[in-house]
């Protein structure tokens, strides 16, 4: 026993020991852990954000260098605060508790005194730089914006967050990150790859060299230019015309699919989410969930079309065989649906394609929705065609464009009348008003403009994309390039195309016309209700245009969608013929018309149901 | 035999050991003191440079302890006691105050702790006393004798203060072990220490009520032939409820927070994530530092003069008492056990050495050294590995430091000197 003692506790040490060790390197030891050692520091070396440029090679988004004024407590000597508070622009309490925070942070490592100094302060602060110890001015990069408009389309960057961090191990703690829009969907080519050296630090945190002599750095990559398919003289002009009004418009060139604007109303100055208000801009803008101008209208509000939804009907009848140009229906100022009667503001008489569709008369495409479900046995074969036939329009679900955002809008099912009515207990006249495009039709400002890209195209469309090309070779992804064809075939859009354009000639939009211009387009008017309260009100109709012009070789597609504009050729067909005529001539001849859409507002529409009073709708007055 | 000379006779099993752990020792110094634009291995302004010059001066002292006659050292094993109580008395005196601790003689190129020649010292005079013909461990007089050699330089080293160092002595206990002192003080006292550390963790009234679940327990299972009294129980019970209830009072009266934040770090008292993290940043650090060191090493380590933390001088003290941390960190988990399996094969052979003397002497002395080495080895890992509070002694053979390196080499040698010996003890 007393022999064998020591011999015991050597081992049994021994056994400790390994078993602690095991512990601690074996079971607590990560590889990672490279990441959070003391001991090595990494320095980031940030290449600048790549530019955007609009479709001619205007810049869109820039960079602007901003100073930050830096802070090492340790090294700080006394110092004559009241000066330097002058100069920094702030007061002297605001100083001193902004030290305190820096030297609670670290004594030692530098901490933000104050951020993103503008131009001007900085020049006053340089020179006088050197009174004072401890401070120091870092340059950083901020976005600039060239341009007021299209802050939806190109989106802001801000500081990652948490999640960020936890889902993407490349960013760090402080760095931006595209947020929305363009920013957010080429957020990788724009940024580039930001280079790192890692330094080996001892525990006083002091710099003794690179660690293993560099052979983990790398070089930063430089972030790549956008060049985007927007055109910033119309983008601006459209959104000077949204001046006080909600909406959104979209306009597409229609032989490339490329979009030419994308306008959502109320918007915002980019600018206003860059420096030092950013947080409090973007809070005003976040919270104000009225007019919701962070809201992209453009691409994510899906209001029922209307009326130009009746061509898509015209063309489906075409293509089923159903109807053919000849075909007549009778207006009664309205149609029957068993014993009632659904109104018309067509004025009535018998109508056929051509008249159908420039008076917009609501009793023509009933009759055509009926004829192509007549067409089948049953109900659920003729709404299977009518769904297929629809959605090859893009309609009913996600485009696909490189949007980060966007909406499916509705084509309804089979499956989904089941569902609101039963099995077998509906018809076609109990979904009739999708003749007209309301309904339960849902399609946002993006969708009609591709659908009316398409007949423009008389058949096809591509992709919309807000991508032209990355750096200066034009590759862009292929699926943008490829052409999508819908179910219709080429013959059937002309004698369709012909009724768009007489819309103009002397159909419901005969007051819009351009000189020289000859468009094709359709007006839509929508009704609409809201709920205030709990209170279920009818506001007024929302002024809807879908149009495209020339007729012949068309250059610009586009659909314009005004909330609570009333009729179709008031406010969104103004519009879209000053878009038409400031795109394809380049200026406005029709100045009281433009001075007029520049000038009016719906303030006054929007304010009608937060008033608490009664109110009236669609009135006449201008 | 006979014919084979003196380093024919040596146990050059135990000298390879002893050389592999200087060696390797060496190697985690030259890798924690290595600076940029590092010169010659002999460059003496650097510390692995002065290691290796320290390391020449105790092979010195091995030649010189292997040519003097072996008898020497018993006959004189008293006046080496006496010189090393004279030195440590000096310290009050004439001693200089590195670190806050007077536990160093200047003697201009070198500092002499004469702590460490007083382990050699303590360990001789302990072996000689014992191995005296008229001594008796067995009685109380004797018992006490040798109480007094060990704990003299205990006493005169505490105050410097040096309490690692004093701690050490104590180590000689398993000398007296060995020959007979009666083994259930050992029992006691880790019975104490046990119930020291419960009584931290749990409370008094979780000791109390363990401690009687724990009696009930023996009397459910014993064998029905095997009687246990109960009075001497209960009597255990009363005294250790006792002992416990102490320990609180100690605890909270005597010692100070340091020593209150060691224990509570080294028992995981504290739960309180915010106070245990500026336990970290103080009390704690070391022992934190280390401990995230050898985690960072994992299975394979970093690599020779590739330990991050190593290198950016993360760990304090690391070329002296935290140079485990260094092998855990470069050379993970494989050299960490290869280090603790090559100590306890050393140690082991040791013992193996101790217990094949002929001379009482011999093997006294042998169980000193052994003892001695491994209550450093014990203490030092197990603290840099955080099993143990912070208590500052040296691991040998491997930690900088010259008095450190020679004294254990000398105690080391004089051991293998004897044995190579031991054959003419029996004659």
């Amino acid at each position: 026993m007393k022999k064998l003692l020591l011999s015991s506790v050597v081992v049994l040490i021994g056994f400790t020991f390994i078993g602690r060790l095991s512990y601690l390197q074996l079971f607590r030891f990560s590889a990672d852990q490279i990441l959070d050692d003391p001991a090595i520091k990494k320095v980031y070396d940030y290449p600048e954000r790549g530019y955007i440029y609009d479709r001619d090679g205007k810049l869109l988004v820039g960079n602007q260098p901003a100073y930050d004024v830096m802070v090492i407590p340790r090294e700080v000597k006394p110092l004559d605060t009241l000066e330097f508070c002058s100069l920094l622009g702030i007061d002297k309490p605001e100083f001193l508790s902004k030290m305190e925070k820096a030297r609670r942070y670290s004594p030692r490592l530098p901490s933000v005194l104050v951020p993103q100094l503008s131009k001007e302060d900085y020049a006053k602060l340089q020179e006088k730089m050197r009174h004072f110890t401890g401070f120091y001015i870092q340059k950083r990069s901020l976005r600039y914006y060239n341009t007021k408009s299209a802050a939806n389309v190109l989106g802001y960057i801000s500081e990652v967050n948490e999640w960020d961090l936890q889902n993407n191990p490349y960013y760090v703690a402080g760095e931006l990150k595209g947020r929305t829009g363009i920013e957010k969907q080429y957020e990788e080519t724009l940024r580039g790859r930001k280079g790192v050296k890692h330094i080996q630090k001892d525990r006083f945190n002091r710099d003794i060299g690179p660690y293993k002599d560099g052979k983990l750095d790398t070089l930063p990559q430089q972030g790549k230019e956008i060049h985007i398919t927007l055109d910033k003289v119309l983008q601006e002009y459209g959104e000077k015309l949204m001046h006080g009004k909600r909406g959104g418009i979209v306009a597409i060139e229609p032989k490339s699919g490329e979009i030419l604007t994308m306008i959502s109303g109320p918007t915002y100055d980019p600018a206003l989410l860059v420096g030092r208000k950013r947080s409090k801009n973007y809070s005003k803008l976040h919270y104000d969930t009225i007019s919701k101008p962070t809201w992209d209208r453009s691409i994510l509000a899906q209001p029922s079309p209307g009326s130009p939804f009746k061509t898509l009907n015209a063309l489906i009848g075409l293509q089923e065989g159903v109807i053919d140009t000849k075909t007549k229906f009778r207006c009664y100022h309205g149609f029957y649906v068993g014993n009632t009667l659904r109104g018309c503001h067509c004025g009535g008489g018998v109508r056929d394609l051509n008249s159908g569709i420039y008076q917009s008369c609501n009793a023509y495409f009933a009759g055509v929705f009926r004829k192509i479900f007549d067409k089948y046995e049953t109900t659920d074969e003729g709404m299977d065609v009518w769904e297929k036939h629809m959605k090859s329009f893009g309609l009913g679900d996600f485009l696909g464009t490189d949007l980060p955002t966007g909406a499916p809008g509705r084509i309804p099912d089979v499956a989904y009348y089941d569902k609101w009515y039963g099995d077998g207990r509906w018809a076609a006249s109990t979904i009739i008003s999708n003749a007209i495009g309301q309904g339960e039709i849902a399609a946002t400002p993006l969708q009609l403009a591709n659908m009316t890209a398409a007949i423009a195209n008389r058949g096809y469309f591509y992709t919309p994309h807000i991508i032209k090309s990355v750096g200066n070779n034009g590759n862009i992804d292929p699926k943008y390039t490829e052409p999508r064809y819908t179910t219709i075939d080429r013959k059937y859009f002309e004698p369709v195309i012909e009724g768009m354009a007489n819309v103009y000639n002397y159909g419901t939009a005969r007051w819009v016309q351009i000189p020289d211009i000859e468009i094709a387009g359709k007006t839509g008017t929508v009704e609409n209700y809201i709920r205030v309260d709990g209170e279920r009100m009818q506001l007024t109709d929302h002024s809807v245009f879908v149009a495209f012009a020339p007729v012949e070789n068309p250059q610009i597609a586009l659909a314009v969608y005004i909330e609570n504009g009333y009729y179709g050729s008031r406010y969104a067909g103004h519009i879209a013929s000053l878009l038409i005529e400031k795109y394809i001539k380049g200026e406005i001849t029709r100045k009281d018309l433009e001075k007029r859409m520049l000038e009016k507002t719906l303030e006054h529409e929007y304010a009608k149901p937060y008033s608490g009073e009664p109110f009236k709708i669609n009135e006449y007055v201008w | 035999m006979s014919g084979k000379g003196l380093f024919g006779r040596l146990d050059w099993i135990t000298v390879i050991l002893y050389a592999l752990l200087v060696f390797i020792g060496w190697i985690n110094i030259y890798s924690t003191s290595v600076g940029e634009g590092h010169t010659s291995i002999f460059d003496f302004s650097t510390l692995y440079g002065k290691q290796l010059f320290f390391i020449g001066l105790a092979a010195l002292g091995i030649i010189f302890v292997l040519f003097v006659e072996s008898h020497f050292f018993e006959r004189f094993a008293s006046i080496f006691y006496i010189v090393s109580i004279v030195l440590l008395m000096g310290l009050f005196v004439f001693g200089k105050t590195i670190a806050g601790a007077t536990s160093w003689y200047d003697l201009g190129f070198f500092n002499l702790q004469p702590s460490e020649l007083a382990k050699v010292g303590t360990a001789l005079a302990l072996a000689k006393f014992l191995s005296d013909i008229q001594t008796d461990i067995r009685t109380g007089r004797h018992q006490l004798y040798a109480l007094v050699i060990i704990l003299l330089p205990a006493l005169l080293i505490l105050p410097q203060p040096d309490p690692g160092s004093s701690l050490i002595y104590f180590s000689l206990f398993f000398v007296l072990f060995r020959e007979g002192f009666p083994i259930y003080y050992l029992g006691i006292l880790i019975f104490a220490v046990v119930l020291f550390a419960t009584t931290l963790m749990f409370g008094t009234v979780w000791v109390a009520i363990g401690l009687i679940i724990l009696a009930l327990l023996i009397y459910t299972f014993k064998k029905a032939s095997v009687k246990v009294p109960v009075l001497p129980v209960l009597g255990v019970i009363v005294i250790s409820t006792l002992f416990s209830l102490s320990v609180n009072f100690v605890f909270e009266n005597v010692f100070e927070q340091r020593h209150r934040d060691r224990f509570a770090l080294w028992l995981s008292l504290e739960k309180d994530e915010e106070k245990l993290d500026e336990i970290r940043k103080t009390i704690g650090y070391n022992t934190y530092q280390s401990e995230k060191a050898i985690e960072s090493g994992g299975f394979i380590g970093k690599g020779f003069l590739e330990g991050t933390r190593t290198k950016g001088d993360f760990v304090p003290e690391q070329h002296t008492d935290y140079i485990f941390s260094s092998v855990g960190e470069e050379w993970g988990f494989l050299g960490t056990s290869a280090v603790i399996l090559l100590f306890s094969l050393f140690f082991l052979r040791l013992i193996y050495i101790a217990e094949r003397q002929k001379s009482d002497f011999s093997r006294m002395y042998g169980y000193g050294v052994i003892s001695i080495l491994v209550f450093h080895y014990f203490i030092n890992i197990g603290m840099v590995i955080g099993l143990l509070p912070t208590i500052g002694v040296p691991l040998p053979f491997f930690s900088y430091g010259g008095s450190g390196l020679i004294f254990f080499t000398m105690l080391l040698f004089i051991f293998l000197k004897l044995d190579s010996n031991r054959l003419k003890d029996g004659i």
